[in-house]
């Protein structure tokens, strides 16, 4: 019987810890662990493939279809490839980083994937089973602070290239992140608002028993909408892809990763992808819930499981839609939609949801007040963009300025700015 | 699962295992910081000692803290350096021979040496190092945590809190007025302001032979002013 | 949110009750700044500064109208706490807050005339001092350490900010970033204390802390010290007392002179406020563990402040180290750790902030466009050229000095007293002594005011040898001599002869060559010699030509803004009035004690 403190915050109140943890509970959750690690791995491969394959029937070409039945087997036959490539580590990296970074933008993915319900409780000799590998009661907490870990990967990872195209792939890639990052955690903010814990667990048993119970509709769709566009910039999936745009940065901050390494941060975005849309799933459209054939024996097990699939799905479906049919935004503009669009409607919504939760006078007023900021804001914004050019001429120097050559150096820093306040000038 | 308190006074191995585990993460990447020549590494190490820490948290039962830990310091702060290391192109290795303060290391590891000292005198003494044996109520179970925590911001805290915004408001503002450099004043501009600044005497900008004579001599007593306290600057050039 | 929600399921949160004029004054000046704010981007040229101005000035009036409100409550119903216990409204608090506010509405009235001279638009200064200024109040009323810490932070980045807000100058760049860094640092050492203080204690709350140590007796207190001593020196260094106040003469030096002015009324006036309220009412009980710290603490600050202001030859900076001398002096209450001490030291952090901010609006006056003459050669003569601002900057310093007839010497008298009857008589010599010195250059740079520009040579106490005047007289008569205004040709007459010593006082003659080996009264290049065994001729020939011109450039009139002008009559009656009439002022800070004395 061993009883550590952290069992509970990270695995939860799981109704399998009760009993105290015996043998047949840690060979539960090592089963679990095991269990989502492999069908992840398997998910990812299909993920691939059907990614490909869903691209070319949408441009008419035919995609893979040489490998196994319907090229299924092309992402294993790609894998092995990458194994058997030579491991190149550039001459200017810093080694040590390099090896590093594939692993940390994987792991996040992995994690991730942990606290998502994929269904409801199973009894086993009888002790209640969650399927989920963890149900913290932090649990949504941990998605964006591993979201927020992901960002490491990728930064280091053009940062230790010691090449220009990875850095300013990875420099694009980590302001982005990190951008969108604001906006993704006040949109769920108001989930949690609405649910009142951040268990994911609690969260997908708040949006049953009715599909207009899910959060989805409970929540308005605005905030399913904004979590989707925050989702998809945070994954750096198309349209936000600037980090990997080929024609301007050469591949993106992997530029100089190749095999095993490459095949990682492969590997971690599509599982990044999966994991994502489990998250939407999971906190705005009910997770497993739906509805259930008592009738066919067993069903309230699997069930659950099969439309937690079929959700997710459909979702995997919409972002290879969404690479299929939308150009690419120029960075300003990512930058401005996060910045000035989605954090501002984010917060908006964020403070209608709580005043409607109070009361619907208190909706009501915040509605207006919500209208009155933004056309204030709007206005704003628009007074900002007309000053920009005024700017130029606020300031008109102060005498000539000569400068004697020697003291032009570039770039110019702290350094080269001359005595200051320190010297006296006692000349 | 009981509290804080059990779990502090009879600590299962597990919890040892734990506690060490995550103490030496927490010491290593503070050694790292300190001890790594290039930028980038210190600030790794420092996302070690923060992950410790996070670590040192749950085993408190303190997860939300954790969660926060990781969210706001790991994942922005740290971020945010690594940013500024990388765009400031700042990432070399740093050269530590040339010390711009004399003496400056081995008085730093005197008083390194006298803190932890006094800290450890602090363990080693004092059976309950702090008045308080117990906290003003039990923690709970680890849900009701963060709704303490939650209750406590809208209650006791809530001036603090809304203080908050204030703070929020400013470091927003101030960061704005810092950021927004007209164009034409970036280095020159600022050369000449603090020439005339520094000797008093170059207002009209022109920096001849004269006021260029000037600047290593004002440098080097900038130095001075660095090294002492301020009264080395003052001392007749 | 979650965790609201999840009680709520349980229990309704009951939150505490709110009595809105505890916090009025705060709210309507950080109201009020985020207000301007909103109107600045809302329109589409940058804000005048006449707007900003005078929206600042009503802002910080109604403040300070509210303040006044509060102080009338108080005197009928008594001091109270409000939101939870978590701030206190009682005299010591109102009167913080409307110095604060004075302090605000001057440094308005004076950054006018700065912000239209240097022709930076918008309202960014004020918004920043504003929230600066709240910041401070908070200070002054919080009950909590957490509101303290808070307070500090809002006053802190918002004057980091302003130190920089004048993009043109690299000075002020590299001041803020130097500020910024150790104050940084500073804060960490200050939040670190707190988590220690309330590892000890329990609680951030101060009625609560001094509750719980005169309950309790800690076995070991260590712990509480140590946080304690953090405590202090987060508090040390915002108010610039001796070994943390390495910052202040390079910031005070590269900010611009009205945010200087600013910064060392407000910033002292809140951090002394937080200490005196942390220390005398929440460690009351530990008086015998803080005192002799403080002691030395104010021993070194006295002397130190008031030595090295000596040997300045910018006057921002020799104000940079009266301000750590006047710090010193008001840790002479603090020390004293009795009511009478409080009284007394909140009666100089009200009076220091119109010396201070008058001070220098008259150097803001002077630096003139650039805000980069601040060399005390630049301030010779200015009596002659115009005698109203040397009047009243001569007065302002005298009475940093504490000259009798103005309300500095009443305040260097009170702290005194307090620390005479605390028991610490040592001290209050200590501080009488670096009084007596810091007079010295406070009346030099007096002096310089009322020297004519053109006599070159010229030092006080010394006399050119001239054929006609060969008769040496004492060395006190130059200063009379150098007022009259025909002074400067009978001196220039000596130009090209060696001057000799005229006194014969060995200590006067010790002291004047002191002070031209120093060249502090000689602009650069117009040096004599004085003995002709030294060389110091060949190290300052060196720009003759810049130097000239700068001279030319210094006798020039300084424009004073009307509004510039007001302010400096305002901190000059103020000063004067109050220390010809002492009796309103002085029962006001008596009625202004802590509500929570031991």
């Amino acid at each position: 019987m061993i009883a550590p403190a952290l069992l509970s915050p990270l695995l939860g109140t799981e109704a399998l810890f009760d009993q105290g943890v015996g043998w047949f509970v840690l060979v539960v959750v090592v089963i679990k662990v095991l269990v989502a690690f492999a069908v992840l791995m398997g998910a990812v491969i299909l993920m691939i493939w059907f990614e490909r394959k869903l691209i070319s029937d949408m441009q008419s070409r035919i995609g893979p279809n040489r490998a196994g039945p319907w090229g299924l087997l092309q992402t294993l036959a790609d894998g092995i490839k990458l194994f058997f490539k030579e491991d190149l580590i550039p001459d200017q990296s810093d080694r040590f980083v390099f090896k590093l970074a594939p692993y940390l933008a994987l792991l996040p993915a992995l994690l991730i994937f942990t606290v998502v319900p994929v269904g409801g409780i199973i009894v086993i000799s009888g002790h209640p089973i969650q399927l989920q590998v963890a149900d913290p009661p932090i649990g949504i907490l941990l998605v964006l602070a591993m979201s927020s870990i992901a960002v490491y990967g990728v930064m280091l990872a053009g940062w230790s290239s010691g090449s220009k195209y990875p850095l300013l792939g990875s420099v694009r890639a980590s302001a982005q992140m990190i951008s969108y990052e604001a906006a993704l955690g006040l949109t769920v903010v108001a989930v949690v608002l609405i649910t009142g814990s951040l268990s994911t667990r609690r969260i997908v048993i708040s949006q049953s028993p009715n599909f207009w119970d899910w959060n989805f509709f409970r929540l308005g769709v605005v905030p399913f909408i904004l979590f989707m566009i925050a989702i998809t910039a945070e994954l750096t999936r198309p349209p936000f892809d600037l980090t990997e745009a080929d024609s301007e940065l050469v591949g993106g901050f992997n530029t100089e990763y190749s095999s095993l390494r490459f095949a990682l941060f492969y590997l971690a975005e599509f599982m990044n992808t999966i994991t994502m849309s489990a998250i939407v799933v999971t906190l705005f459209l009910g997770g497993p819930d739906g509805p259930i054939p008592r009738f066919i024996p067993t069903s309230d097990v699997w069930m659950p499981i099969l439309w937690f699939l079929i959700k997710t799905f459909a979702f995997l479906f919409i972002y290879v839609w969404l690479r299929a049919a939308l150009p690419r935004l120029r960075y300003d503009q990512l930058m401005d939609l996060g910045w000035k669009r989605l954090i501002p409607f984010t917060l908006a919504w964020l403070l209608l949801v709580a005043a409607f939760v109070l009361s619907g006078w208190w909706g009501l007023g915040i509605a207006l007040a919500v209208v009155a900021a933004g056309f204030l804001l709007t206005r704003a914004f628009a007074v900002g963009q007309g000053r920009e050019d005024l700017d130029q001429a606020v300031l008109p120097p102060i005498g000539r300025r000569v400068l004697p050559p020697q003291l032009l150096r570039t770039p110019p820093t702290a350094g080269d700015v001359g005595p200051g306040p320190g010297s006296e000038g006692a000349s | 699962m009981s509290g804080i308190l059990t779990a502090a006074v009879h600590p299962t191995i597990p919890d040892l295992i734990t506690f060490i585990v995550a103490g030496l993460m927490v010491l290593a990447g503070a050694v790292g910081v300190i001890l790594s020549r290039n930028p980038v590494h210190s600030a790794l190490s420092l996302v070690l000692t923060l992950f410790g820490i996070a670590v040192l948290f749950i085993a408190q039962q303190a997860e939300f803290l954790a969660a926060v830990q990781v969210i706001v310091y790991a994942g922005a702060i740290v971020v945010l350096f690594l940013f500024v290391i990388m765009f400031l192109g700042v990432d070399k290795r740093e050269n530590i021979e040339s010390d711009p303060l004399r003496g400056q290391r081995p008085l730093a590891v005197v008083l390194m040496v006298v803190v932890l000292a006094a800290v450890i005198a602090l363990g080693v003494n004092a059976h309950w190092a702090t008045g308080v044996h117990h906290l003003v109520g039990r923690t709970g179970t680890p849900a009701s945590n963060t709704a303490r925590l939650g209750r406590s911001v809208f209650t006791t805290y809530l001036f603090a809190f809304e203080a908050t915004a204030g703070l929020l408001v400013i470091a927003v503002v101030g960061a704005v007025v810092l950021a927004r450099r007209p164009p034409e004043s970036t280095g020159e501009a600022d050369l000449e302001e603090s020439e005339a600044l520094g000797t008093g005497s170059d207002a009209d900008g022109e920096l001849g032979d004269g006021s260029a004579a000037a600047l290593p001599e004002a440098a080097a007593a900038a130095d001075e002013s660095a090294e002492g306290m301020a009264p080395a600057g003052s001392e007749p050039a | 949110m979650s965790a609201l929600a999840v009680v709520t399921a349980h229990s309704t949160i009951v939150l505490p009750h709110i009595r809105y004029l505890a916090i009025l004054p705060e709210i309507v000046m950080l109201g009020g700044a985020v207000l301007l704010l909103g109107i600045a981007s809302l329109v589409r040229r940058p804000l005048r500064v006449t707007v900003s101005t005078v929206g600042t000035i009503v802002i910080a009036g109604t403040s300070l109208g509210l303040a006044l409100w509060q102080w009338a409550d108080i005197s009928s119903h008594g001091p109270y706490t409000a939101i939870d216990h978590a701030v206190v409204v009682d005299g010591f608090s109102v009167l913080i807050t409307i110095t604060v506010a004075c302090a605000m509405i001057l440094s308005a009235l004076v950054g006018d005339g700065y912000l239209r001279r240097e022709g930076v638009d918008g309202c960014e200064f004020h918004v920043l001092a504003m929230v600066s200024a709240t910041g401070a109040m908070f200070m002054g009323e919080a009950n909590d350490l957490i509101i303290v810490f808070l307070g500090l932070e809002i006053m802190s980045i918002a004057l980091y900010v302003l130190a920089a807000m004048n993009h043109r100058r690299a000075a002020s760049g590299e001041a803020a970033l130097k500020y910024f860094v150790l104050g940084g640092f500073s804060s960490a050492v200050f939040i670190y204390g707190v988590a220690l203080t309330y590892g000890a204690t329990g609680t951030t709350n101060l009625t609560q802390i001094a509750d719980f140590l005169s309950h309790n007796v800690i076995a070991s207190n260590g712990v509480l010290l140590a946080g304690l001593s953090l405590l202090l020196v987060g508090f040390l260094f915002k108010v610039a007392a001796v070994p943390f106040h390495m910052w202040t003469p390079d910031v005070y030096q590269g900010a611009p002179s009205p945010v200087t002015g600013f910064m060392a009324a407000v910033a002292k006036a809140g951090g002394f406020a937080a200490l005196l309220r942390v220390f005398v009412s929440s460690f009351g009980t530990l008086q015998s563990d803080w005192r002799p710290i403080l002691y030395a603490v104010a021993v070194i600050t006295l002397l130190f402040g008031a030595g090295v202001a000596l040997v300045q030859r910018d006057v921002k900076r020799v104000l940079a180290y009266s301000s750590i001398n006047h710090a010193g002096f008001v840790l002479l209450g603090v020390e004293a750790a009795t009511a009478q001490g409080v009284s007394a030291s909140l009666y100089y952090l009200f009076t220091y902030t119109f010396m201070t901010i008058g001070a220098f609006a008259v150097v803001t006056l002077l630096g003139r466009r650039g805000d980069g003459h601040h060399d005390i050669a630049s301030y010779r003569g200015l009596a002659g050229r115009q005698p109203l601002l040397a009047l009243a900057f001569a007065v302002l310093l005298l009475a940093q000095a504490g000259a009798p007839f103005t309300t500095g010497f009443l305040a260097k008298f009170q702290v005194v007293d307090a620390s005479v009857n605390a028991g610490s008589v040592p001290l209050a010599v200590i501080a009488m002594v670096s009084a007596a010195i810091a007079a010295f250059f406070y009346l030099r740079i007096g002096l310089i005011m009322y020297t004519p520009v053109a006599g070159k040579g010229f030092l006080p106490g010394i006399e050119p040898l001239d054929d006609d005047e060969a008769n040496a007289g004492p060395s006190g008569e130059s200063e009379t001599d150098g007022t009259g205004d025909a002074a400067p040709a009978e001196l220039s007459a000596g130009n090209g002869q060696r001057p000799v010593w005229s006194g014969t006082e060995g200590a006067v003659v010790v002291r004047t060559q002191l002070n031209a080996e120093l060249l502090l009264d000689t602009a650069p290049g117009e040096v004599q010699v004085l003995d002709p065994s030294e060389d110091i001729v060949e190290a300052d020939a060196v720009d003759d030509e810049t130097a000239a011109e700068s001279a030319a450039e210094d006798t020039a009139k300084v424009p004073v803004p009307a509004l510039a002008a007001l302010a400096i009559g305002l901190c000059v009656a103020v000063t004067v009035v109050f220390g010809v009439i002492p009796a309103p002022l002085i029962d006001f800070a008596h009625k202004a004690t802590l509500l929570f004395i031991p």
